[in-house]
């Protein structure tokens, strides 16, 4: 008999991939921001995963950063650049063979995660939900990788400054 | 059979928690009709004038004494207003964006009332924790819901299809992102102080160490200034500043559909207020009254304590909306991004040399 919490993993699997699917195929609507509101609906799925993997500090920081923040900026600047409906073009078929790559080569991790790994530890994620042990792990273990994404953060913030400014004295 | 189902712990759970829900909603709503009366009350009191005192049922004014005074202090009139807002018509104009102009009010008041679940607004009752859901990450769940407030309101503007309501959405929008990031970093110092985000823990270390305001003055203060931004109440209330914008976002909206974003409004005022009570001002306790309570009577009590410092708080959001003239945008923005911002991470490096030295 399955579980609850298998029933709604797939529960939100499903709905994180149909939103998903929703936001960059919608059949029904070419509108951005219909798009950008299915991107929502698919942060939101996909913190509900969190949860059920115990990560709850994940999970909030999934919908406080993406769908609070970033989300809220992209319909900020859609609405400000006023974007009308997109017509329907034709695929580009340099672009699809790249997708096409990007997703084997995706699906090829994934699968060779499932079939290496044991099933040992499996049911117990090794950063169960404390924040405090968490950041612990941040700022001890991975402190280097830690401290160059935010470097990396403040390079794309300073050149986005530069960028925006019409005239450099 | 039934005895049975109710002893097994998730049984018991789900039905304390339906209790819990509906009484918070009831209670909740009861305080959004009120906090509505007592605007008008303290905007009369303000501006010397008596404000609403002719409202009531015939009945009521047969009672001797009593029926007078309540009509005299606008009891009914909550009764009155919500009736209005019912009955009135619900026009749609034909312009609208349909789908984002129904969905608008519901995404507004939604998270107001989510933010709502993870506050300790007692200690116990009978056995009961008084909070719908103690969790781990408490704060940055509250951060995360609010966050998504602001949907609403985008939508509303965007949806509306006129210039008005989308001015209003795009300088709300704007002003929320800013002032939350202020927000977010002015309650870090607590949690340095604290070490942990569960609001529960947060309200026991203030019940043995003292209220975290008489700590951390600096980040109350900017929590104040930024719950006011975020609930868009004057003196920052340009989202909807009705000499230039009419009516905002919300121009376009009659009927319940604008009495949504008006409760949307309160909720969320009632929310940062109790936010506020939470973290600053020790929850439920007293300061010679901290342990949480044995019977049914104390835990009523404390419920009435926390219940009393929202009030107290809730007033303090009235009076300053009347006291206050409105901010130009670009003094907002100023306030927000060169003021608070810089003044916040200041506040949290301070904190955190304190905490370390003194461990």
């Amino acid at each position: 008999m399955p579980q609850p919490t298998d029933l709604l993993f797939y529960a939100f699997a499903g709905l994180t991939l149909m939103f998903g699917f929703l936001c960059v195929a919608n059949p029904l609507s070419r509108n951005p921001v219909t798009s950008a509101m299915f991107l929502v609906l698919t942060i939101v799925s996909m913190a509900g995963l969190f949860v059920l993997l115990n990560a709850f500090f994940l999970a909030a920081v999934q919908i406080l950063v993406y769908a609070g923040a970033v989300m809220v900026l992209f319909l900020f600047v859609i609405m400000l650049l006023d974007l009308q409906e997109e017509e329907r073009r034709r695929l580009n078929r340099v672009a699809l063979g790249l997708g096409g790559v990007a997703i084997l080569g995706l699906a090829g991790i994934l699968v060779r995660a499932m079939t290496s790994g044991t099933a040992e530890g499996v049911g117990t994620p090794a950063v169960e939900g404390s924040t405090a042990e968490l950041g612990r792990i941040l700022f001890r273990s991975y402190l280097l990788p830690f401290e160059i994404v935010s470097v990396l953060l403040l390079v794309a913030m300073v050149g986005v400054i530069l960028l925006s400014k019409k005239e450099l004295k | 059979m039934i005895e049975e189902l109710l002893s097994q712990p998730a049984v018991q759970f789900a039905v304390f928690s339906t209790v819990k829900i509906a009484v918070v909603f009831a209670v909740v709503m009861t305080f959004v009709a009120y906090a509505v009366l007592v605007e008008r009350k303290v905007s009369a009191f303000i501006q010397d004038r008596v404000g609403p005192n002719r409202t009531a049922p015939p009945l009521a004014l047969k009672v001797p004494v009593l029926g007078r005074l309540l009509q005299s202090w606008g009891m009914f009139q909550p009764m009155a207003d919500g009736l209005k807002f019912m009955l009135k018509e619900d026009f749609t104009p034909s312009y609208v964006r349909k789908v984002y102009f129904w969905l608008a009010p519901a995404i507004t008041v939604i998270p107001a009332f989510l933010t709502l679940c993870v506050i300790p607004f007692g200690s116990r009752l009978g056995g009961q924790k008084m909070v719908i859901a103690d969790l781990d990450v408490g704060i940055l769940y509250t951060f995360g819901i609010v966050s998504l407030g602001v949907y609403g309101i985008v939508l509303a503007g965007y949806a509306s299809n006129s210039k008005y309501p989308f001015l209003g959405g795009i300088r709300s929008s704007a002003q929320m992102i800013s002032y939350e990031i202020a927000m977010g970093m002015s309650v870090v110092t607590l949690f340095l102080i604290v070490g942990d985000l569960n609001l529960s823990r947060v309200i026991e270390w203030q019940a043995k160490n003292g209220w975290l305001v008489l700590y951390q003055p600096v980040s109350f203060v900017i929590f104040l200034v930024a719950a006011f931004a975020e609930t868009n109440r004057l003196p920052f209330d340009l989202p909807e500043s009705e000499t230039e914008l009419v009516g905002g976002y919300h121009t376009e909206y009659s009927s319940m559909k604008f009495a949504l974003f008006f409760l949307g409004e309160y909720a969320n005022m009632i929310a940062s207020a109790a936010m506020m009570v939470t973290l600053f001002f020790g929850g439920w306790t007293l300061p010679f009254l901290g342990t949480p309570a044995e019977g049914l009577l104390g835990g009523l009590f404390h419920i009435g304590v926390f219940i009393a410092k929202m009030v107290v708080l809730m007033v303090v959001f009235i009076w300053v909306r009347w006291m206050l003239p409105r901010f130009r945008y670009d003094q907002l923005m100023d306030l927000g991004w060169r003021r608070f911002i810089p003044l916040a991470l200041v506040n949290i490096v301070a904190t955190a040399l304190a905490v370390a030295a003194f461990n």
